[in-house]
């Protein structure tokens, strides 16, 4: 097991390797030029060639391309073009909303998804079985973006139960950092809910006509502990590899829903920096996300083991 | 027994005119209709009966464990030491169940709780009945695990249900069953997965618990030898309804009706008929032929290397049955593929026609394709749903360059030959019944005109009479085609009528090889003498042919 994480850990490098190369070269090969654009409308063209020299951007691309990466190996980011602040002081400012947003959204979907596709299996062919999957249909047809000025018309302007947008800091409140993250997890997490409620249900409804759930029928046991203990548990991994999926999708996710409310997370560092073409933040974000992204699967893999006692590695 | 039958005993399990209706749409109204029986405490009662008899449907309405929507009770009770279990509201059956009834199922892999340890489930009884401590739980089911005998409880109780062997698994079961002492065991076919001598020891395990702890036991099976072995007395069930019962020797020795006789004289005995060798061309010739799965590399040196076949030798002439008997991962199936080229042996030659065929490349080995043909297990899975029957039988012969109306007016007359009529060709494999679809395979496979016919367990999934008639075919198409078969079993009653010479496997390796008579009236091999012994009544096959 040991062995298998470690090795598994080492089979990242070359995944992240491949990420970096691609996302310089794409940057550079796209037309645009970062430096025109932090100048200004009124600059002259020597000017822009001064940012140019500053930045770096007038050596060959290898030349900057092992600039960075060697800078990427020592942990040096860089410097941002356009926030004039180290890449990683930036990205650790914005992350504590991303994360939180992230967390609080999949433990909202778990919490409702599983248990919501575990009643409809249930009461499978019945009037709660449609609902739900009716329920589900309609969460993922729905964009996220009408989901969350829905939300936000409801929640937020008519009843005035939360605040429409922003962000507060953990540090300064637990229940105002909550409050602020209500809105946004319910609109991101919809379209999760719906579409984990319905694996879940067929999952458990495959299990159900398993033997042994009639076994434990057999031995007087009650309905519930037959749909967690022993359905439930069964179902459990293609259950789980749909919410290591989720929270990979998740991620893309919060690009948008951070715009619509304003959260000052990756999300929004991630539109903002495209925007100015500042390529060290693009590069250092994009290589944080496809990093997180292996390690959720690494993590989902290793949480397999725990799940079913016949998977080894 | 006696005191049972003249009622100085209450019966544990009374069941009275009960009926079960089945959903609308099905091929008859009701699942049962109007059965009843008794059993009495220390008596084991076999319900015996072909495939959608209503054997199984009986133990569920005696449960309560019948799907609600589909099969509802609609008449007659079933008293559990007077109480009616049809009548009970759902808490107090789920009381009863665990506590005054147990029930083991057939297949041991998928009855228990693949990822729960087998301690665990056995003390889950506990816990929902009981209220002892964690560590009292823990000391019971030792207990119980001790006296179903299997080996070393501290380890295997904490134990997953992959990490054990199906008998092993079946104890398991045993012992969740009986942990409480109930007065009713219903076993729904229990050993029918298990191999002849695992058989054997859940058959004595059964009877031996059964008699020290007072239980009255509802076995349930399709197989007369295990009803001779341990039946007290036995229920005849067809198409739902009970046709006689009585004592076993009544039963097995002197059956009243008909569809019993019919029955009776279906299992195949176990004495071999006549047979003069056969002379016929050489088919096909294995020599040392071996199978090896896993191999040890440089990066992995610690592989698990699996011999699943080891120097086979054997040959098959044209009109000859040629039998590999054995218990399951005995290889014989190995064999099989191996001949078929579905899979490439490791080492070893299969000669047709004076070619080795062993390591042909796929290009090079089409020609051979047609001569070796397959009849599988499992007539409900090796037809494609999606295809009429007609499609699955010209499929192969257009694939070798025959018109399609020539494989069409083939595919005709074969339905003629094994039986069917050939409007059958239109229709999809879902509209016959297990029987038929085997006939349609037969045919499938004849249409390739073959030379050698593999039969993997082709009969293993049939109830007795069909298996019966569609033997017959088996034996009757051999002698028109003089083909020569393959014929795969772990049934010794069947490979006693059918084959004209015996190959008994085991961990890969052919350990006795010889005549079928000579193999069975004069065993040599310490394996073969076991699996013979293990085999569920003897006595009641020898006693068929002589009658």
């Amino acid at each position: 097991m040991g062995g298998y994480i470690l090795r598994r850990v080492l089979s990242t490098l070359p995944v992240l390797a491949i990420v970096a190369v691609l996302v310089f070269l794409m940057l550079r090969l796209t037309p645009s030029d970062p430096a025109a654009i932090i100048a200004g409308d009124y600059a002259s063209s020597e000017q822009i060639e001064g940012i140019r020299e500053r930045l770096g951007l007038n050596e060959p691309i290898l030349k900057q391309f092992i600039i960075w990466i060697g800078g990427v190996l020592q942990g040096d980011f860089g410097e941002s073009f356009f926030y004039k602040k180290q890449v990683a002081e930036l990205i650790g400012e914005r992350l504590e909303p991303t994360l939180s947003l992230s967390l609080i959204t999949i433990l909202l979907v778990v919490l409702i998804a599983v248990p919501l596709g575990v009643i409809a299996a249930h009461n499978h062919g019945t009037w709660i079985d449609r609902f739900v999957m009716g329920f589900s249909v309609l969460g993922f047809s729905i964009p996220v973006f009408v989901v969350g000025y829905i939300l936000i018309y409801i929640f937020a302007v008519t009843l005035d139960w939360l605040p429409v947008q922003g962000y507060q800091r953990i540090r300064d409140g637990v229940g105002g950092w909550l409050l602020r993250l209500v809105l946004p997890a319910m609109t991101l997490s919809v379209v999760f809910i719906a579409f984990i409620a319905r694996m879940t249900r067929t999952s458990v409804l495959e299990v159900l006509n398993e033997d042994y759930i009639r076994t434990a029928r057999a031995k007087g046991q009650t309905e519930i502990k037959v749909l967690v203990r022993h359905a439930l548990a069964n179902a459990a991994v293609p259950i789980l590899t749909i919410i290591g999926l989720t929270v990979a999708i998740l991620i893309g996710g919060v690009v948008v829903t951070e715009s619509v409310y304003t959260l000052p997370g990756l999300g929004l560092l991630t539109v903002d920096a495209v925007l100015a073409r500042d390529y060290p933040t693009i590069q250092a974000v994009i290589l944080l996300f496809s990093f997180a992204y292996v390690l959720i699967n690494l993590l989902v893999d290793v949480a397999y083991t725990f799940l079913d006692p016949r998977i080894r590695y | 027994m006696q005191e049972v039958l003249t009622g100085m005993t209450e019966p544990v399990l009374s069941v009275r005119n009960l009926t079960v209706r089945l959903p609308r749409g099905a091929d008859r109204e009701n699942a049962i209709e109007g059965i009843s029986f008794d059993i009495g405490p220390r008596e084991i009662v076999c319900i015996v009966g072909e495939s959608g008899s209503g054997k199984s449907v009986t133990a569920q309405a005696v449960m309560g464990l019948l799907p609600k929507r589909d099969l509802v009770v609609t008449g007659g009770e079933t008293l559990l030491q007077g109480e009616d279990t049809t009548k009970a509201t759902i808490h107090r059956l789920r009381a009863l169940r665990g506590t005054r009834m147990g029930m083991i199922f057939q297949e041991p892999m998928t009855a228990l709780n693949p990822v729960q340890r087998v301690g665990q489930q056995i003390a889950e009884v506990l816990e929902i009945h009981t209220n002892l401590s964690a560590a009292e739980q823990r000391q019971r089911v030792l207990d119980i695990m001790h006296a179903v005998k299997l080996p070393d409880p501290e380890l295997m109780i904490d134990a997953y249900p992959h990490q054990l062997s199906g008998g092993q698994r079946q104890r398991i079961m045993i012992a969740a069953a009986l942990i409480l002492d109930p007065a009713l065991l219903i076993a729904d076919e229990p050993t029918t997965a298990l191999d002849v001598t695992t058989q054997a020891q859940i058959l004595k395990l059964i009877k031996e618990m059964q008699s020290r702890r007072n239980t009255g036991v509802m076995f349930i099976t399709h197989d007369f030898g295990v009803v001779s072995e341990i039946a007290d007395r036995v229920v005849v069930m067809q198409h739902g309804r009970v046709v006689e019962q009585g004592t076993r020797d009544e039963v097995l020795r002197r059956p009243r009706e008909a569809y019993t006789k019919m029955l009776v004289a279906a299992v195949p005995s176990l004495v071999p008929p006549k047979r003069s060798p056969v002379e016929g061309k050489l088919a096909l010739e294995a020599k040392q032929l071996s199978k090896i799965y896993g191999k040890r590399t440089f990066f992995n040196r610690k592989a698990r290397i699996v011999k699943a076949a080891q120097n086979v030798n054997f040959h098959i002439r044209k009109g000859e049955t040629l039998g590999i008997v054995g218990e399951s991962g005995s290889g014989k199936t190995t064999v099989a593929r191996c001949i078929a080229r579905l899979i490439e042996p490791s080492e070893g030659e299969i000669v047709v026609d004076g070619v080795n065929v062993a390591h042909l490349a796929e290009r090079d080995l089409r020609p051979y394709r047609r001569d070796i043909q397959i009849v599988f297990q499992d007539p409900y899975r090796s037809l494609n749903p999606r295809r009429t029957v007609g499609q699955s039988i010209v499929e192969g012969p257009i694939n070798f360059g025959m018109t399609h109306e020539k494989a069409q007016q083939k595919a005709r007359e074969l339905m003629g030959l094994v039986g069917l009529s050939s409007d059958a060709l239109d229709r999809y494999p879902h509209q016959f019944s297990g029987g038929q679809r085997q006939r349609i395979c037969i045919a499938r496979a004849l249409a390739m005109g073959p030379t050698l016919l593999i039969a993997d367990e082709a009969v293993s999934a049939l109830d007795v009479s069909v298996q019966a008639q569609v033997l017959e075919l088996l034996d009757s198409i051999r002698k028109q085609f003089d083909l020569a078969v393959l014929f795969i079993t772990h049934d010794l009653r069947v490979a006693a009528q059918i084959c004209d010479r015996i190959a008994v496997m085991k961990n890969g390796v052919v350990v006795e090889h010889g005549t079928t008579t000579d193999v069975f009236r004069n065993p040599q091999h310490e394996y073969t003498k076991a699996l013979f012994d293990a085999a569920p009544g003897r006595d009641f096959g020898a006693q068929q042919s002589v009658a």
